[in-house]
């Protein structure tokens, strides 16, 4: 028992921490950057932003210190019960929390304000890793499916009655821990398709979408045939008349739509196919097709959803969804951040140097849209270096979780991995435009105690674990 | 139970491609694509507020009173503010160069980066010629709104102005901004939501040489400001005219009230000052001096002077006596220029016919008579003690709109004071209190405190007879913002009114109010006397006509006009002829000219004190 301390040190993984550090600091340079007034300079002024800020990272490093002192059966065998007790603070934040922005999400001490949303990201990855750790746990058993859900279901059900969908939808990300322990590929690619799908109807033309679709199908065709004179007869079945088309079109001047026209060759093409492949039975490619059109069918009903309805329609959608309301229209958020990024060029305009989040043109800069200041000062060189970073420290835990003996650790690993890739992926991505835009902190950067000190909990609690894996079989 | 092991590769696989995919992303539009850097170099946003016009502000008869004009303000955004010609500026201005250096620090202190306005509601010429050379000001430019522009040289105290917000006022509504313009008095306090429309928004795309290059986006983001809606006011413009000319140079203040629907035909504070005072460059050198001016120009004398009523007072008197049954309209009372009152003292009075009867009384304003009525309503044996008829009748004399705001129009209205029995008991100690110590109370003197707003209102209750409709100076749109309009009945009885008016038409006919009469309009008023410890005494006289069907009640108070009939009189029977009739007749042609000429603000001597009698 002498030498536990030794052991502990020479067990944990010194390269998470030292990511992990360099993360929070880099964060915090963009930060001040971001709230940076020539009239504040100290970075000590407690009054500005970056100056709290020092605080909640002072607050972060002790908070992990603590935890890895912490026996790590406390968080396996407790696990349920602060799962359980982060539940009732999420009730009760409902019931008696402040409201800010017409969200009841906060506890208030004393100035200090706590978000339970924040935390309850890792008391569910623990409850999860609890319950799928059980000797036997099989993910593919329709009971098992349905207790995993309500564990997810109930956290982001509460979240959502707080009106902070943006939080609630990170749940979602743990489909790729039970695709780790063994939920069927194929439904995990129907998620990635469906969301694939919606990510791409809203951002591009329909008829890009249905070019999208159909290249897709083309490819699973290939997969499952592997016969390339067929793709080409496909492709020439396609092009052809579309070629044709396009020929009438800028003879006559017609003013029939491009995506109107391909989608009636593609009719036209798969009614022909589908005969062809009743008569030699082809049974999978008959499913392919028809998924390929409930593609189309989706992709055209997003796009209903957002062309044809009500503002206030679309904006309840948007809601539902998790999407920030755009104060000054749809887009100028995103167009804004756009430019931020857009014009760091290579190697960036320099530190305290950016503009565009400077004069408020980009909204939120030091919380959600944080990686504008990063994409405008440091320039590609410096969002590349962030993001291969965070890809990194998530890659590096996803590879520390397949060495865990136990599979608790590895299933919490996993889930830590998951939380992280999704709030990197739906930040970043909605500030270059490729998802919408969902008001989720960037781990590490954004401002924010809660946040910082959610993801400290959730990264030394596995890295506690994993300090433990030579001496634990659990 | 490793078996899925093997997943790890593909559950890498799918972060390394989202994140080369965000890198591909990046590479595009930061190193590929120029558009956004294009954007953002050469062609900066500014945001430019666009200011809606304010409402206008109308009279009864849909004449134009306060307009908009356009105005400019030069607008800096520190940052971007690069070496410039500060000779040029502080010549055009006027101003010096600490004067020009400490407005910058103040808009670099507000923010760096966001524009402030440096030089607010510059005149056309001055924008003229620096528009051609804004060039050669890197990071200025002039934005463009609107400022009042006013088509009468007084009402000042009716309109009352607009100022730049105040740090505090921006915190407490988020709807403002630094620069803003709020209504800071009068009705553009009291209106401002209705009055301010609705701010907009404009991205425009600036380039590197501070010129406009267009709207962002074909002003898709664009906000529409919304023009603020009018204001229609129930002022007869042309009896608010004449009113001022009858006060010049004068100090007091008139209030005349159309009975029937408590709208505020004119509201008089003089000496006012010409609104337009408060509208351009000049502004702040023009309030200073405003604010210094011993006349106290920026003072309401309507709604924020509060005095005690004097002898109007005795028809409130005469009235809740007759209505607590303590006297009727055949008592009589005691009078040989004066009367020895409770406590040996002895009341003085001027020589009149005694014994003298109700109506006299009023005529001739008695002060022993109002003695012996208010005596008898404290003395009331109904009542336990003194203490509480007096608590009796202050409540009564609430009804009558005192003691209280009554026109929510003017946030400024001060509520006037009628003392509390706590307060008397605070002063003499006791709860047991002989009427002796009040009594003076009985003639409209003492701790009572009324505004002249509060006494036109005291007209208007004569004048209908029993109640009054919350005099209002805005006609009600039905907004719910606005106060509402209520009427209010005394319970007291009508033929006690017609009693006391009768008494007031002897005023007119034979007594200190002949100065007012008219030929042919039939008249009822009360002339009174403002003790003023600081000079002569204040001249008041209310009055309403025709008798039978009031149209119009009024007060007029003229400071140091020592006795009601001297200034206070005349000139409310002008403006009662003037607006039944549209014109002044031949023989009040000399009156009138001897009332636009006198002078009365360089007597602020200190004088005798006159006793209490008109």
């Amino acid at each position: 028992m002498t030498d536990r301390p030794k052991t502990l040190l020479a067990n944990i993984d010194w390269i998470s921490i030292l990511l992990y550090t360099v993360l929070v600091l880099m964060g915090w340079i963009n930060i001040y950057a971001a709230s940076y007034d020539e009239t504040h300079s100290s970075i000590f002024d407690f009054t500005q932003r970056y100056g709290k800020q020092i605080v909640w990272i002072g607050a972060a490093f002790i908070l992990g210190f603590l935890i890895l002192l912490t026996d790590s059966k406390f968080f396996t065998a407790f696990s349920l019960i602060i799962y359980a007790l982060t539940i009732l603070l999420l009730v009760l934040v409902l019931l008696i929390g402040d409201e800010s922005k017409g969200a009841r999400s906060w506890f208030e001490f004393g100035g200090i304000k706590i978000q339970p949303a924040e935390f309850a990201k890792f008391a569910t990855c623990l409850a999860i890793a609890n319950v799928m750790s059980r000797h036997n746990f099989k993910v593919m058993h329709l009971p098992n499916l349905l207790l995993l859900f309500a564990i997810l279901a109930l956290p982001a059900g509460l979240i959502i009655l707080q009106n902070d969908t943006g939080s609630a939808l990170v749940y979602s990300s743990f489909i790729l821990v039970f695709y780790r322990e063994g939920l069927h590929g194929s439904l995990l690619l129907m998620c990635f398709v469906a969301a694939a799908l919606f990510v791409i109807s809203i951002l591009y033309t329909p008829f890009t979408v249905l070019v999208i679709i159909i290249c897709a199908t083309l490819f699973a065709h290939y997969y499952y045939r592997h016969s390339p004179r067929e793709i080409l007869r496909i492709i020439l079945f396609i092009g052809g008349p579309f070629a044709l088309f396009y020929l009438l079109k800028w003879l006559f001047d017609w003013s029939f739509s491009d995506f109107h026209a391909l989608l009636g060759i593609y009719a036209l093409l798969s009614i022909g196919g589908l005969y062809y492949l009743y008569k030699h039975k082809l049974k999978h490619l008959t499913i392919l097709l028809l998924v390929s059109w409930m593609c189309v069918g989706i992709s055209a009903s997003v796009d209903l959803m957002f062309d044809k309805l009500q503002p206030h329609q679309q904006a309840r959608i948007n809601e539902l969804l998790g999407i920030t309301e755009d104060t000054k229209g749809v887009g100028y958020n995103v167009t804004q951040s756009k430019i931020a990024i857009g014009s760091g060029g290579f190697w960036g305009k320099g530190f305290l140097q950016g503009t565009q989040t400077k004069y408020n043109f980009v909204p939120e800069q030091s919380t959600d849209f944080i990686f504008c200041t990063v994409g405008e000062e440091w320039g590609f060189v410096g969002s590349a270096v962030v993001i291969l970073l965070l890809m990194t420290f998530i890659l590096r835990i996803t590879k520390m979780a397949e060495r865990q003996r136990s599979a608790f650790s590895r299933i919490y690993g996993y889930g830590v991995a998951s939380i992280l890739f999704f709030h990197v992926a739906v930040n970043i991505g909605m500030t270059i435009g490729m998802v919408p835009v969902i008001g989720i902190p960037l781990p590490f950067f954004s401002y924010g105690g809660s946040s910082l000190w959610a993801f400290t909990i959730l990264i030394f609690i596995f890295l506690r674990l994993d300090s433990n894996r030579l001496q634990v079989f659990r | 139970m490793n078996k899925f092991g093997y997943r790890h590769g593909i559950i890498a696989a799918i972060i390394i491609s989202v994140c080369v995919i965000y890198l591909l992303r990046l590479f595009t539009y930061q190193v590929v694509d120029d558009t956004y850097k294009i954007m953002a170099d050469n062609n900066s946003q500014r945001i430019e507020i666009q200011y809606p016009a304010r409402g206008l502000i109308y009279d009864r008869n849909g004449k134009l009173l306060v307009d908009n004009q356009a105005s400019y303000d030069l607008m800096i955004i520190p940052r971007q503010v690069k070496s410039f010609d500060t000779v040029e500026l502080i010549t055009l201005f006027d101003v010096t160069r600490e004067e020009l250096e400490k407005r910058m620090a103040t808009c670099r202190k507000y923010s760096p980066y966001k524009p402030s306005i440096l030089f607010s509601q510059i005149p056309g010429e001055k924008y003229a010629y620096l528009q051609e050379k804004l060039y050669r000001y890197p990071g200025f430019y002039i934005q463009t709104r609107t400022s009042r522009k006013y088509n009468v040289n007084h009402s000042a105290d009716v309109f009352g102005y607009i100022s730049e917000v105040t740090p505090r006022q921006i915190e407490k509504d988020p709807y403002y901004s630094s620069g803003d313009y709020v209504g800071t008095s009068g009705l553009e306090y009291t209106y401002e939501r209705r009055l301010r429309g609705k701010k907009g928004e404009k991205i425009l795309l600036v380039d590197n040489k501070n010129r406009i290059k267009g709207s962002f986006r074909d002003g898709e983001y664009d906000e529409e400001a919304i023009v603020g809606q009018d204001l229609h006011t129930t002022l007869d413009i042309d009896l608010q005219d004449y009113a001022y000319k009858l006060m010049q140079n004068k100090k007091g203040g008139i209030v005349a009230i159309e009975p029937a629907t408590g709208e505020i035909l004119a509201k008089v504070s003089s000496p006012g000052y010409d609104p337009q005072l408060m509208v351009g460059l000049d502004r702040g050198k023009n309030y200073r001096a405003l604010e210094t001016d011993p006349l106290k120009p920026l003072f309401d004398r309507t709604t924020m002077a509060q005095y005690p009523p004097g002898s109007i007072f005795k028809t409130i008197q005469a009235l809740i006596g007759l209505q607590a049954g303590v006297i009727t309209t055949a008592t009589t009372a005691e009078c040989h220029g004066g009367a020895p009152i409770v406590g040996g003292r002895f009341m003085k009075c001027h020589w009149h016919d005694s014994p003298v009867t109700f109506k006299a009384s009023i005529e001739n304003s008695c002060n022993p008579y109002y003695v012996n009525v208010f005596r008898r309503l404290l003395e009331n044996p109904k009542y336990k003690n003194v203490r509480e008829a007096y608590g009796e009748w202050r409540k009564s004399v609430l009804e009558f709109g005192l003691g209280n705001r009554i026109c929510p129009d003017f946030a400024s209205e001060v509520p006037g004071s009628i003392p509390t029995q706590e307060y008397y008991d605070k002063v003499f100690k006791t709860k047991n209190w002989y009427s002796s110590y009040i009594i003076s109370l009985s003639i409209g003197q003492g701790e009572l405190l009324i505004t002249p707003l509060q006494m036109a209102n005291i007209a208007t209750i004569l004048a209908n007879r029993g109640y009054y409709i919350t005099p209002h100076i805005v006609r009600p749109t039905g907004d719910s913002t606005q106060a509402p309009i209520q009427k209010h009945v005394l319970p007291i009885k009508r033929q006690y009114f017609e009693d006391v008016i009768e008494g007031m038409e002897l005023v007119i006919t034979n007594g200190t109010g002949r100065m007012a009469r008219v030929d042919s309009i039939t008249m009822a008023g009360k002339t009174g006397t403002v003790q003023n410890p600081h000079g002569d005494d204040h001249s008041v006289f209310i009055a309403f006509a025709p008798v039978e069907n009031p149209r119009i009640a009024l007060i007029v108070y003229v400071e140091n006009g020592v006795w009601g009939s001297r200034y206070a009189a005349p000139i409310a029977g002008l403006l009662i002829e003037k607006y039944l009739k549209g014109k002044i007749s031949d023989n009040k042609k000399a009156l009138e000219q001897r009332m636009f000429e006198s002078s009365l603000v360089s007597t602020v001597t200190s004088t005798p004190k006159t006793p209490t009698h008109d």
